[in-house]
C-alpha cells in the first residue's frame, strides 16, 4: 500500500509545486517508487518543473474519465527511473475532476507504488479539496508572512474535517509544516516572520525550512528539481527534508542564515 | 425465574444531517438548484437525510405547502428526517408526514465541527447545507412538553483551526489553541486551557451565568449571553494572560487569574 502525501497551502505561489516535484524526486532517488499527481486542473505546471512537458499524451481527466489507462498516462522521469509523473489536463475543466474518479485512480497506483506525491492547486475549492482527501500524510507549505500563515491554518482546519481519514473516524492525517522561501535575513529585519512567529500559530512539526534561493528558479528552468541540484541551499534543504520524513533525525539549518556572512564576503547567492 | 434478556433498549445518541435552508418558495428554483448541488457531490447527497429549516423562508412571509416541499425532496433523492422553524400550517403538514418537529434549539443539540459559512451566500434561493448534529427523533414527538436538554461537555483536544466550529449544548472544554477565524459556542461555559485567539460565545442561550476561561487571552471576540467584546476593547493588561470572563450587571469582567 502506498502512502499518500499531499502537498498543500491554501495560499497561491508559495511553493507547492517545487516542493511536490523536490519530494517526489527525493523520494526515489531514496529507492522507492513515487509517483507525483498534478491536481491544477487548467493550470499545468508540474510537467514543466519535471522537463517532461513535451512528452505528455494523456493525462490525469483521461485515466479517470477512462480514455486512457494508467500506464499509458503515466510518464517515466528522465533523471530517476522510479519517479512517474501524472500530468494535469490543461485544457478540460475542473468538474471532471470527481472524488470517485480520484479515488480509483489512486487505488490503483496504491498497488504498484510506494508514495504518491499529490500536488495540491491553491485554494479551497474543490480541486484543492480533493487532492487531500485521501493523504495519509499533509505537507503544509508556508511562506513566513502572515496571509500565508493564516491560510495553512484554514487548510490544517479542512484536514482535520473534511478529509477521508476524518470522516471515517480513523488516525487523523499526520501534518507536517514546510517553510519556504524563508529569507534569514529579512527575517532579522522583521520584514518576514520568523520560524518562531510562524509555529506559535501552527504548532506542526517542522520539516525543513527551505530557503530563498535563485537556483530554484534556475532549476525549474531547466526542467530538474532543485534536489538534484546538491550544491544549491534549497537543494539541500528539500534533501533534508525527505531524510527527516522517512525518520532521519537532522539537525534543523537555515534558520539564522549563517550563511549570510559567507555570502556577503563572496557576493551573491548559490 | 423472570426472563431478563431485553426486548429493546434507548441510547441516546446523534447522528449528522445536512440541514436545507431555504429563501424561496419557487419550487423550480429549488429543484434546479438542489440537482446542481447534488451533481457537485453526488455521494454526498445520495440518500442522505435532510433536515428542513423554514425559519429564513417565513421571515420573508412566503408561503410554502410542505407536503409538496417533501415530495419533491423525496423524488430528487433525500430522505426529510425533520422540520424547524415552520408556521402552524407547516408544522400540521408535517405531522400528517410523521416528519419530526425541532422547536428546540438554533444549531442543534451538539457538536459542529465543520467549515463556516460565507455570509454572502445567503444571498442565494438555497444555501450550501451547513452539517449540524441533531437529536435522534425522540419518540412520539409533543412539541409542547419537551424535556430539559441534558447539559452534556464536550471536550475537544485538537486544535481548532480557522474556518471551523464548535457547538457545545452544555460546557466545552478544549485543550489545544483556538485559531484567529475559529469559532467556538457553548451553552454553558467555555474553558480554553491554551491560546484562545477566535471567537468564543458562552451562554449563547441566555445563561448569565456562564463564564469563559483561557490560559492566553488572543481572542478577536468574547461573548457571554449576547454581551460581547471584540479584540479592540480588551484592554492591553489582560490581553495575552491567563483570564476568566463573566457577566456583572450586564458589563463584561475579564480577571486575570493569578
Ligand atoms: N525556495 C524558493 N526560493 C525562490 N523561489 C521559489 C522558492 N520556492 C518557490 N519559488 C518560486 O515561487 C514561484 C511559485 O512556486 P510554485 O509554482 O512551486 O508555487 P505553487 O504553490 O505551486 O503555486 P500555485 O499556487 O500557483 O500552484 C515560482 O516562481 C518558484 O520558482
Ligand atoms: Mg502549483
Amino acid at each position: 500500500m502506498a502512502r499518500i502525501i499531499v502537498v498543500t497551502s491554501g495560499k497561491g505561489g508559495v511553493g507547492k509545486t517545487t516542493t511536490s516535484a523536490a519530494i517526489a524526486m527525493g523520494l526515489a532517488k531514496r529507492g522507492h517508487k513515487t509517483a507525483v499527481i498534478d491536481f491544477d486542473v487548467g493550470l499545468r505546471n508540474l510537467d514543466l518543473i519535471l522537463g517532461c512537458e513535451r512528452r505528455v499524451v494523456y493525462d490525469f481527466i483521461n485515466v479517470i474519465n477512462g480514455e486512457a489507462s494508467l500506464n499509458q498516462a503515466l510518464i517515466r522521469d528522465k533523471n530517476c527511473n522510479l519517479l512517474y509523473i501524472l500530468p494535469a489536463s490543461q485544457t478540460r475543466d475542473k468538474d471532471a475532476l470527481t472524488h470517485e474518479g480520484v479515488g480509483k485512480v489512486l487505488d490503483e497506483l496504491s498497488k504498484d507504488f510506494g508514495y504518491i506525491v499529490c500536488d495540491s492547486p491553491a485554494g479551497i475549492e474543490k480541486g484543492a479539496n480533493l487532492a487531500l482527501y485521501f493523504a495519509d500524510d499533509a505537507f503544509v507549505v508556508t511562506n513566513p508572512e502572515i496571509s500565508s500563515v493564516r491560510d495553512s491554518d484554514r487548510m490544517l482546519g479542512i484536514l482535520s474535517s473534511k478529509s477521508r481519514r476524518a470522516e471515517r473516524n480513523e488516525e487523523p492525517i499526520k501534518e507536517y509544516l514546510l517553510l519556504t522561501r524563508y529569507d534569514a535575513d529579512r527575517v532579522k529585519l522583521g520584514e518576514m516572520l520568523s520560524l518562531e512567529d510562524v509555529q506559535e500559530i501552527l504548532s506542526l512539526e517542522l520539516l525543513g525550512i527551505i530557503p530563498e534561493s535563485k537556483s530554484v528558479l534556475s532549476a525549474s528552468n531547466a526542467g530538474i528539481p532543485v534536489i538534484l541540484d546538491e550544491k544549491s541551499e534549497a537543494g539541500q534543504a528539500y534533501a533534508d527534508v525527505v531524510a527527516r520524513y522517512l525518520g532521519e533525525k537532522l539537525a534543523h539549518r537555515f534558520i539564522d542564515g549563517k550563511q549570510g556572512f559567507l555570502r556577503r564576503l563572496f557576493g551573491g547567492r548559490k | 425465574m423472570v426472563n431478563t434478556s431485553p426486548t429493546l433498549e434507548f441510547k441516546s445518541s446523534t447522528f449528522f444531517a445536512p440541514i436545507l435552508i431555504l429563501y424561496t418558495n419557487d419550487m423550480i428554483a429549488i429543484e434546479q438548484t438542489l440537482y446542481e448541488k447534488i451533481n457537485l457531490a453526488p455521494d454526498f447527497f445520495k440518500d442522505s437525510p435532510l433536515m428542513i429549516d423554514l425559519r429564513e423562508l417565513n421571515k420573508l412571509n412566503l408561503d410554502l405547502d410542505f407536503a409538496q416541499l417533501a415530495q419533491l425532496l423525496r423524488r430528487v433523492g433525500f430522505f426529510p428526517v425533520g422540520i424547524r422553524g415552520g408556521n402552524e400550517q407547516q408544522n400540521k403538514q408535517a405531522r400528517a408526514l410523521s416528519l419530526p418537529i425541532d422547536t428546540v434549539r438554533e444549531l442543534g443539540n451538539s457538536i459542529i465541527i465543520g467549515e463556516t459559512q460565507k455570509q454572502e451566500s445567503t444571498q442565494q434561493s438555497l444555501t450550501q447545507p451547513e452539517v449540524a448534529a441533531i437529536k435522534e427523533p425522540k419518540e412520539p414527538v409533543q412539541p409542547a412538553a419537551i424535556p430539559p436538554v441534558s447539559a452534556t461537555t464536550i471536550l475537544v483536544t485538537q486544535p481548532i483551526r480557522s474556518g471551523q466550529r464548535i457547538y457545545a449544548s452544555g460546557d466545552l472544554i478544549i485543550l489545544s489553541q483556538v485559531s484567529a477565524g475559529a469559532e467556538i459556542m457553548a451553552e454553558g461555559n467555555i474553558h480554553v486551557y491554551n491560546t484562545l485567539r477566535g471567537r468564543a460565545l458562552a451562554g449563547v442561550h441566555g445563561n448569565t451565568a456562564a463564564r469563559i476561561f483561557c490560559f492566553d487571552l488572543q481572542a478577536e471576540l468574547i461573548s457571554i449571553a449576547g454581551d460581547y467584546k471584540t479584540s479592540e476593547d480588551l484592554n492591553k493588561q489582560t490581553y495575552n494572560n491567563p483570564v476568566q470572563i463573566y457577566l456583572q450587571n450586564h458589563a463584561l469582567i475579564i480577571k486575570e487569574i493569578a
